[in-house]
């Protein structure tokens, strides 16, 4: 027997090995984030959204590539994406465009490697902290020059503000955005003689009467558990105003505030009319419930895209309010949630030297208001950002959109946008919040110290 | 009894098919056992070998390739995590000195993990250990009993077969999108939700028996206070219907591996027990059970890792987002999310690993000093 190697050790090796097994789904997700995650290369073709355009004007001798990294795998976003980058092919015939489409949700968990590890050129993203957060990690490169180029006079100094990062530079062109309002299906009000309720009073009366006719009255799906979010910010908005829920998200506000139990308690009063079950509902399952007539309202943006899908009579009875007032000092601002997307340039991209030109060509072109007409006019579910875009083409729900954000004083971005990514995630904020709505009976002050102590613990 | 069942033991060590393989590649040396080795005689300064020069570097090449891959992904991640463990490392940047946000932070980690800092981290425990504990005590028995059942002289043996060991074959990826369309609160998407409603199923009065009671139990009555309309995945005991769809497959996994064993059972034995008065129950229990005693260690083994690495199903389902968190799904949220928090999740890993060596080691120091004996 000795010297030779026994079934013993054998064994012993190969349990231990299975033990390094459990470090393994670790290592395998780190590998496979670091590729790009289940990528579907698409190259935009022409289609019949290329329509003639006047506002940007081909680069002479442009010649190469360049990629994009999108997290649009929505259909309908997918394709109104594709028409815009097909213009911008046909401008530039010697420049290849490839989109790499990437889940919505996978592309934003795994945003942090893919921008450190081989990104595209150009990227879909947020404004706002997670914008910033990333800028300061040195994953994008600033764009001033394309700003310089022409665009900065389309944009307002909020839009500005918004794609500037910490260090003062400009780092993103915006390219839409959308508000959170309150949908509701207008023939389904008319025959129930129900009225867009003014005040939070209103709204509770209105909801108690829906109930009685067999109507869920606020529809929710928190499957994603964002859109929880939207109806803190909202209520937070109008219970203590814009500084204080920015200054809550930065953390120079803490949330063991009784404002922010104040928040808490208004929200619970809503819940016995909320749809039961939502953190297991998707929100396109919740919006089906409006188009089935079984949902009286609902707070969330581009339900539109739900009802764009269930045709066109669907969508021609579909209507929205901003959230109603609370009689607070905070009413007057008439804020809301309105987060911009846009394009950034990555840094760590393997090709950026070679595309660099291209990808700023690219981004001057997506920052131009009649390319992002051309993308607002396949998904009009949101708007476009640049003030030179051409809104006479605007469905009447995209027009209402862009007044209600035209007429509010202030515009937030959203709760997982305007804060610590580390804290707004599924085993964060998405969390707490889901634990609040299944249990809004717990007691707050704890409940609400929890948080905080979580917002301490990540030292930002 | 006792010789029949060490002749139902496995290889014998000495019968070894590599040693046995290796020696005869080499012609006219005999077995390597039967080979007096200690009594070589030495021919000038010249020694023998066992083994030709082709056979060692195979023999390197065999056994070395796969511990070098092995040392490098697995140790060697193992051995970096362990190390991340201890700072705030943010994911960018050099990993010595200059990376984002990274700074020692000694044992601030698991502190915030300890003491409740981080709440998911124990309920994330708790999750797990209630995992392995369903998956053990209920769905591991029943996939033996399956593998029984499926053992005897049943008509049509090869269906019912191919129907339990279908969820092994299919991608968990594929599993969770079955389970959530069984669990959708909404009754044109869930399947349970949209058949209690069709069957008008509204108060839990099953039979006849007035039940209401049900309702006011702690935790569980949630599911029936809106029947027909239950977040099965979403409340506060979404992972129990979780670990059910877990359960799905790993009955059919459990299930083949014992009818394997089962298959290689000596029937003489059954012959025996049968002839000595023993009914099926006495059967299984004291004869074909112990003899099983290798396929079972392998068994347990197997579940406590499944039940430690389930990470899968409750990504599908939903992230691993509150209140459904394993620490698997901790982890990937932490370290490999938006969030960016690789040394805090490290040690979450850390924590994982040493909890899964826990069963692992218990049965393998159980196995060997037995076997030793």
């Amino acid at each position: 027997m000795d010297g030779q190697v026994t079934r013993r050790e054998v064994l012993k090796k190969g349990l231990i090995g299975a033990a390094g097994l459990t470090v393994l789904p670790t290592v395998i997700a780190a590998c496979s984030s670091s590729a790009t995650p289940s990528p579907t290369t698409t190259t935009p073709t022409v289609g019949p959204v290329a329509t003639p355009v006047t506002g940007p004007t081909p680069t002479p001798g442009l010649s190469g590539k360049v990629t994009v990294g999108s997290n649009l795998s929505d259909a309908v976003p997918k394709t109104a994406l594709a028409g815009a980058m097909a213009v911008f092919q046909a401008l530039n015939p010697g420049v290849t465009v490839s989109i790499n489409t990437v889940d919505h949700t996978t592309f934003q968990n795994q945003i942090s490697s893919y921008l450190a590890a081989t990104p595209e050129d150009v990227i879909t993203w947020f404004s706002g902290f997670r914008m910033r957060a990333f800028v300061d990690q040195g994953l994008f490169t600033a764009i001033d020059d394309v700003w310089a180029s022409g665009l900065a006079a389309l944009y307002t100094d909020a839009y500005k503000t918004a794609c500037t990062a910490n260090d003062g530079k400009l780092y993103m062109v915006p390219f839409d955005t959308y508000a959170w309002t309150v949908y509701y299906v207008p023939s389904l009000w008319q025959a129930k003689g129900y009225s867009i309720p003014k005040t939070l009073d209103d709204l509770k009366t209105l909801a108690a009467k829906m109930q009685t006719d067999g109507l869920v009255p606020i529809g929710l799906g928190d499957k994603d558990g964002w859109p929880a979010m939207g109806h803190f910010d909202i209520i937070d908005l109008r219970e203590n105003g814009y500084q204080f829920h920015v200054d809550l998200m930065a953390g120079k506000e803490k949330w063991t505030d009784p404002k922010v139990v104040d928040v808490f308690t208004v929200w619970k009063g809503l819940l016995p009319y909320y749809q039961t079950g939502a953190a297991g509902r998707l929100w396109q399952d919740a919006a089906a419930g409006l188009v089935a007539k079984t949902t009286g309202m609902m707070l969330q943006p581009q339900v539109v895209q739900t009802f764009q899908a269930a045709g066109a009579a669907a969508l021609a009875d579909l209507d929205f309010f901003p959230w109603p007032n609370h009689g607070t000092q905070y009413d007057a601002e008439a804020a809301l949630d309105a987060p911009i997307d846009g394009y950034m340039l990555t840094a760590k991209s393997p090709n950026l030297t070679a595309d660099e030109t291209n990808a700023k060509a690219l981004l001057a072109f997506l920052g131009q208001g009649s390319t992002q007409v051309i993308y607002a006019g396949g998904d009009t579910s949101l708007i476009a950002t640049a003030n030179n875009a051409d809104t006479s083409k605007y469905t009447p729900l995209q027009k209402k959109q862009a007044e209600i954000i035209a007429s509010a004083k202030k515009l937030t971005q959203f709760l997982d946008r305007d804060t610590n990514p580390g804290f707004s995630g599924p085993n964060g904020m998405q969390g707490f919040l889901i634990d609040f709505l299944s249990n809004p009976n717990q007691d707050l002050p704890t409940f609400l110290a929890k948080i905080q102590k979580f917002w301490d613990s990540l030292g930002s | 009894m006792t010789r029949a069942a060490s002749s139902a033991a496995p290889v014998q060590p000495g019968e070894s098919g590599l040693t046995g393989a290796a020696v005869n590649s080499t012609p006219g040396r005999g077995r390597f056992d039967r080979f007096p080795f200690n009594r070589l005689p030495f021919i000038g300064r010249q020694r023998w070998h066992l083994l030709t020069r082709r056979d060692k570097f195979i023999l390197s090449l065999m056994v070395g390739l796969p511990l070098v891959i092995d040392v490098a992904l697995i140790w060697g991640s193992a051995i970096v995590d362990f190390l991340w463990s201890f700072t705030d490392w943010q994911g960018n940047g050099a990993m010595a000195g200059g990376g984002v946000g990274h700074r020692l932070v000694g044992l601030t980690n698991y502190m915030q993990l300890f003491d409740g800092t981080y709440p998911f981290f124990w309920s994330a425990v708790l999750h797990n250990l209630f995992w392995l504990a369903f998956l053990m005590f209920i769905a591991t028995p029943i996939g033996i009993l399956m593998a029984v059942i499926l053992d005897g002289q049943i008509k049509g043996m090869a269906f019912y077969r191919t129907v339990f060991y279908l969820p092994v074959v299919l991608s968990l990826a594929l599993i969770g999108i079955i389970w959530q369309l069984q669990y959708a609160p909404d009754w044109g998407r869930g399947f349970i939700n949209g058949v209690l409603h069709t069957v008008g199923y509204a108060d839990p009065n099953l039979f006849g028996l007035h039940v209401n009671f049900i309702k006011d139990i702690p935790l569980v009555g949630q599911w029936f206070r809106d029947v027909s309309r239950t977040d099965w995945v979403g409340g506060d005991l979404a992972i129990i219907p979780t670990v059910i769809a877990a359960s799905w497959r790993h009955v059919g996994y459990i299930c083949i591996l014992y009818l394997a064993g089962l298959k290689s059972f000596d029937p003489a034995l059954r012959e025996a027990a049968a002839i000595d008065g023993a009914n099926s129950r006495q059967t299984f229990f004291q004869v074909v059970f112990p003899v099983m005693k290798p396929i079972n260690i392998v068994i347990v083994v197997i579940t406590a890792i499944e039940a430690f690495r389930a990470f899968d199903l409750v990504y599908i389902i939903n992230y691993g987002r509150s209140p459904m968190e394993l620490l698997s799904t901790l982890i990937t949220n932490n370290a490999i999310s938006e969030s960016t928090r690789i040394g805090f999740g490290s040690a979450i890993a850390v924590i994982l690993t040493l909890i899964s060596l826990i069963p692992i080691v218990g049965f393998l120091t159980v196995t060997m000093r037995e076997e030793k004996e």
